[in-house]
């Protein structure tokens, strides 16, 4: 291989690292949300640990330090010497953060982030100063035990393996009658061993229930054993205890992926050895038969973030070698993955994305030609191409659920960003996420990013009050901001709400007169004043604070909004909150529309614009201007544009009777009436971009390519509506109407 | 332009030929990507008038420019002895219609004259150098001037 395997190695440990952020911001919000189970708080202890251990392998000292005096105090945590308080919390998730930046800096060899130690000096005084309860002081001498075997360098690893064997007895092992103690004397006898208690999970004696077991064994086991011995000694208390049995020694790794990786690892001990005290992870006992082996079918995600360029690298195998040339329980944490998947380029997709996407296009055309050749409906011919398009559209389908990604990893970003906002305003706010399973493609996601950041922050700093404002208007001093994903009908929406003060519609009104957005005379209604937010210059806050008011304002959001072929709407109450609702279609690949027929041309219209399809008869028309019309439909009168005209490819017509129109909906609710000569038929099509050269067409958003082999526009109805001349009468033919 | 990036290290220069309302033009041989026969354009709303529209070139949108109309003459009449040369321009490609293309010349760059100071007129700072083959005085368009620039269009 060309490349440096250090190198891939190193990309894949990076992208590992996200994973393991991730998981780890997960398991804090689980814990904020009140579940302090020892399995959540051991999720973050593992993610922080695994970290610190892959780090170690790559000499990233800094992120290493780091990760190690978090990992301190979350150890603290776990043995339940410290107490959760919110306080806690918070620091927990700076570091998280911190510990974030630090794995970034270390990716891009980039100097560690500033302010970190600050904030570990303040975890650690959560523990330094009223540490918990401290049932047993032998808890503590524990530590450098069970793990003391020899980590010189690793290729002359004993031959003998050595077998840890953790053993935890459950209340029922007593009641049947077993005792732990022969047990434990039957290992002894079966080689040199040295058996530790763990207490960890001991509680403090005032909550101690004596019918209940808290009790851990580790045993090591150095000589000539097998499998199969220590099973043995366990054969008749198997149900009422949970064991799990890991073979320390390097010999037992696959043996190929173990030379390859030595040399580079010099300390893998550094992963190892200052492990805590090992506490039972009791949810995952790894058959024995498993944990070796597992690592080679550990498929890894698709999600590569981004930033990671690296290819993916074959030897997945080699990036799990720090943990597995460890010890037991880094071993099982590997193993314990639950996710059956596959890191793959995405370069890769988007080619079988634009493959599929010129099969559909071959299949139309295929069809048609079939359809010219006039063929017997039933012919053999006909039936192979029914199922080649119910094939074809399987495969699309398919091929489009791979680009879709859960918003997961975005609202955790905007965790991230209500936490940096919320304490630089100093406002209490909490986040809360629905819907983060809402799968939508990779690229909307990725876009949707910087405007969602900008909302959020616009939320924290003015859409919120500050703790006595909201004491006094009765509310709880801590805001809330709901983050939202769901599918609605063909579409994702994603709402952000605060419970905040809602807009202060007369302040609206006075700063859009004042900077001259609006006429001071004008008469608005409140969503008229509420949709000025997203007028180009406009900012509220009265201080330009260090968060908002950077000159980006709502424009640019909806801008971007806009750019994905979404559309954003945004619904106020005083005193109650803002809700900010983003429509986006699901992919930015195919669309569903209606292709109709405009003076000779061939048109896409989306079909996620078009409310309803009528046939114009005289008395709907009213001619309002001198060359324009409304048609009065389900007794609203909606202007009409006749498409042909506003395209130029004719004149306005002089008479619109019996025409079909496309009634379409704007983001604001506004309607219109689009004139078409007929409606071909209603299909799925590619969306091909339009080369930028060209600039914007106004109301054109992209093309498409139709059966026949020719290009198609698809229009973009609020756009073409935005910039159409209304000219459906000139007056030559109002005077002949 | 191109004809000094794509063919500066040689002294030889070869160009395409093509017919252009009974007039001789030519584009430098490395910019053009490929040939293809007349297909009818899809026109593009509000684009300038020398915008024939787009084609599909093989899954990707083409668009389409009427070269006769750019250099200020009368439209070419699309039929099917027209063809449509594909040129790439930096990162552009665009398809170029002409009335039919003639001949591939390679002429040692010597032969190249830039063209007489004249005053303004529309085709002039289309061209590129002018030459003489067989007694036929042929035109060397500038691309990077022909196609349309997108700062320009934007507009």
């Amino acid at each position: 291989m060309a490349t440096d395997p250090m190198a891939e190695i190193r990309a894949s440990f990076f992208i590992e690292c996200e994973e393991l952020l991730e998981s780890l911001q997960d398991a804090l919000s689980d814990m904020d949300e009140g579940s302090h189970d020892n399995e959540t708080i051991n999720i973050v202890f593992r993610a922080v640990h695994s970290i610190k251990g892959g780090a170690g392998a790559f000499g990233l000292d800094a992120l290493v330090a780091f990760a190690h005096r978090y990992e301190t105090v979350l150890d603290e945590l776990r043995s339940g010497r410290m107490t959760i308080t919110p306080d806690a919390m918070k620091l927990f998730f700076q570091a998280a953060d911190f510990l974030q930046d630090h794995v970034r800096a270390a990716r891009d060899a980039a100097p560690p982030p500033e302010g970190s130690e600050d904030c570990l000096v303040s975890l650690e005084a959560l523990i330094g100063g009223g540490a918990g309860p401290v049932v047993e002081e032998e808890v503590t001498d524990f530590q450098p035990m069970g793990l003391a075997f020899d980590f010189g360098p690793v290729d002359e690893a004993p031959a003998t393996p050595v077998w840890t064997v953790r053993f935890r007895p459950s209340a029922a092992l007593f009641s049947s009658g077993n005792e732990p103690l022969h047990l434990l004397r039957a290992l002894g006898k079966l080689g040199a061993s040295s058996t530790t208690c763990d207490l960890s999970r001991l509680p403090p004696l005032e909550s101690l229930d004596p019918e209940s077991f808290w009790l851990e064994w580790v045993v090591e086991i150095t000589g000539d054993v097998t499998d199969f011995d220590i099973r043995e000694v366990f054969d008749f208390v198997e149900d009422v205890c949970e064991i799990e049995i890991t073979s320390g020694a390097a010999a037992t790794l696959p043996s190929g992926a173990a030379d390859f990786a030595m040399p580079d690892f010099g300390m893998p001990g550094a992963a190892a050895l200052d492990l805590p005290p090992l506490t039972p992870d009791p949810e995952d006992p790894v058959p024995v038969a498993a944990a070796p082996a597992p690592q080679a079918e550990v498929i890894a995600i698709a999600k590569s973030e981004p930033r990671v360029e690296a290819p993916p690298p074959p030897p997945f195998v080699a990036v799990e070698m720090p943990a597995a040339s460890g010890n037991g329980p880094a071993q099982r944490e590997a193993a314990s993955e639950p996710s059956a998947t596959v890191r793959v380029d995405l370069d890769r997709i988007d080619r079988l994305v634009n493959l599929v996407g010129e099969l559909v296009i071959n299949q139309a055309m295929l069809a048609q030609s079939v359809a010219e050749a006039g063929l017997p409906p039933n012919s053999a011919v006909m039936t192979g191409l029914e199922a080649f398009m119910m094939l074809t559209r399987d495969i699309q389908d398919s091929v489009m659920m791979i680009r879709a990604q859960p918003v997961k990893p975005l609202f955790q970003r905007m965790a991230r960003i209500v936490r940096e906002a919320s304490s630089a305003v100093g406002k209490e706010v909490r986040l809360r996420t629905e819907g983060e399973a809402t799968e939508v493609d990779k690229t909307v996601i990725e876009r949707l990013a910087d405007p969602l950041t900008h909302m959020i922050r616009n939320a924290v700093d003015h859409g919120l009050e500050t703790p006595e404002k909201r004491r006094a208007a009765g509310k709880t001093s801590e805001g809330v901001i709901t983050l939202s994903a769901q599918h609605r009908s063909g579409r994702v929406v994603i709402e952000v709400v605060d419970d905040g003060a809602g807009i202060n519609r007369p302040k609206v009104r006075e700063i859009a007169i004042s900077k001259g957005l609006v006429a001071p005379d004008a008469q608005l209604s409140d969503s008229e004043i509420d949709n000025l937010l997203f007028l180009p210059g406009f900012s509220t806050a009265d201080q330009v604070s260090a968060l908002s008011g950077r000159g980006v304002g709502m424009d640019v959001v909806r801008q971007a909004i806009q750019s994905l072929g979404g559309r954003i709407t945004i619904h106020s109450e005083p005193g109650k909150g803002t809700r900010f609702s983003i429509s986006l279609p699901l992919t930015l690949a195919v669309l569903d529309g209606m292709v109709v027929n405009v003076a000779g041309e061939t048109l896409v219209v989306p079909l996620s614009a078009i409310l309803e399809t009528a046939t114009l008869t005289d008395e709907d028309i009213r001619a309002l201007g001198p060359n324009t019309n409304v048609i009065h439909v389900r007794g609203a009168f909606v202007p009409l544009y006749d498409l042909g005209a506003e395209l130029g490819y004719r004149a306005p017509k002089s008479s619109y009777a019996g025409g079909i129109v496309l009634l379409t909906a704007q983001e604001n609710g506004t309607r219109s009436a689009l004139v078409v000569d007929s409606i071909l038929e209603q299909r799925q099509v590619v969306i091909k971009g339009l080369q930028r050269s060209y600039g914007h067409i106004p109301g054109v958003a992209a093309a498409t390519i139709l059966g026949d082999g020719q290009i198609a526009l698809i229009l973009d109805p609020p756009d073409l509506v935005q910039n159409a001349s209304g000219r459906t009468r000139s007056p030559a033919f109002a005077l002949a109407g | 332009m191109t004809l000094e990036k794509s063919s500066q290290n040689s002294s030889e220069v070869e160009l395409l030929s093509f017919r252009l309302a009974d007039e001789e033009y030519s584009v430098d041989i490395m910019s053009v990507r490929e040939i293809r026969g007349w297909t009818r354009a899809t026109p593009l709303p509000h684009a300038p008038m020398h915008v024939r529209g787009v084609i599909n070139l093989r899954g990707t949108v083409l668009p389409v420019v009427d070269l006769s109309v750019r250099l200020g003459m009368e439209p070419v009449v699309g039929d099917a002895r027209n063809v449509i040369i594909v040129v790439q321009v930096g990162s552009q490609t665009a398809g170029l219609l002409v009335n039919a293309v003639s001949d591939i010349l390679a002429l040692p760059r010597t032969e190249l004259q830039p063209p007489p100071e004249l005053a303004a007129d529309c085709a002039h700072s289309f061209i590129e150098a002018l030459t003489i083959v067989d007694g036929r005085m042929i035109r060397v368009l500038d691309l990077g001037a022909v196609l349309p620039d997108e700062n320009a269009e934007a507009a």
